[in-house]
């Protein structure tokens, strides 16, 4: 599976307001309703069912990383959406380090198989150190599509 | 006697698992398979078809995809190797990662 494949380019945020986990979340789920990504109505309660999980077990993997997730009927097709984070965000990660990118996964209720190919990908690309400095250099949209579009054709980013 | 403590010390186990919950190897079951691997000395590589990751590692190991049915080796290198083996067997074939299979 590719970036392009599912990550919804529209829903980008390439700076959060908020400046606290939950509220990043909620900013991510709200950007990929008005994209038209979530059935209608679903978005509070689909924020608040990836803090649930989000608070099982934190998502932040180290290194500024965190890929919040949950399986919800909201969706009919895993999606994805970005934000960035410049002064970073706490979201209890591993390594105790603040979060600068934040990747919302949202997969459908009956395709694990799915689910796991897209944290496949995200993680290929999210070991490299250059990636993710690049990803954090991004100012905006574009510049965010681009770089994961480059990733998508290139294995060595 | 150089080259015969080397080999007690250096114990390499290997084994073959299937991943038996139907939901796989996705990110709860790849922490606590990464948290009891944290617990050994010894080096842990798990590898599918394509891909050899380090097993102590969560991003490495969500890199796997492992989807119900699939088969990963497990390889462990140090002085406490087969426990390993045995331990990882224990939580992916017969505790299913506390999860429910198909």
């Amino acid at each position: 599976m590719k970036f392009a494949d599912f990550v919804c380019f529209k829903a980008t945020i390439p700076e959060l307001q908020a400046h606290d986990r939950d509220g990043a979340i909620a900013e991510l789920v709200s950007s990929l309703d008005k994209a038209g990504k979530l059935g209608k109505g679903k978005c509070k309660e689909l924020a608040g069912a990836v803090i649930k999980r989000e608070k099982e077990a934190s998502t932040g993997m180290g290194k500024g990383i965190a890929v919040p997730h949950v399986k919800h009927k909201a969706v009919k097709d895993v999606v994805a959406a970005i934000g960035q984070s410049s002064a970073g965000i706490d979201f209890s990660a591993l390594d105790k380090q603040s979060v600068y990118s934040v990747i919302l996964l949202i997969s459908p209720v009956d395709e694990p198989d799915k689910h796991l190919q897209a944290m496949e990908n995200i993680f290929r690309h999210l070991q490299h150190e250059k990636f993710r400095k690049f990803l954090r250099q991004c100012r905006d949209m574009v510049q965010i599509e681009d770089l994961l579009r480059e990733a998508d054709e290139s294995s060595s980013l | 006697m150089q080259a015969e403590q080397d080999s007690l010390e250096k114990v390499v186990c290997e084994t073959e698992v299937e991943i038996k919950n139907a939901d796989g190897l996705h990110m709860r079951p790849a922490m606590q398979f990464v948290d009891i691997a944290n617990q050994f000395d010894s080096d842990i590589t798990v590898s599918n078809n394509e891909t050899e990751v380090d097993g102590k590692s969560i991003m490495q190991m969500s890199m796997l995809a492992a989807t119900y049915g699939t088969k990963l080796k497990i390889k462990a290198e140090g002085s406490d190797a087969a426990k390993v083996i045995s331990a990882l067997r224990e939580l992916v074939e017969e505790k299913l990662f506390g999860e429910p299979a198909p």
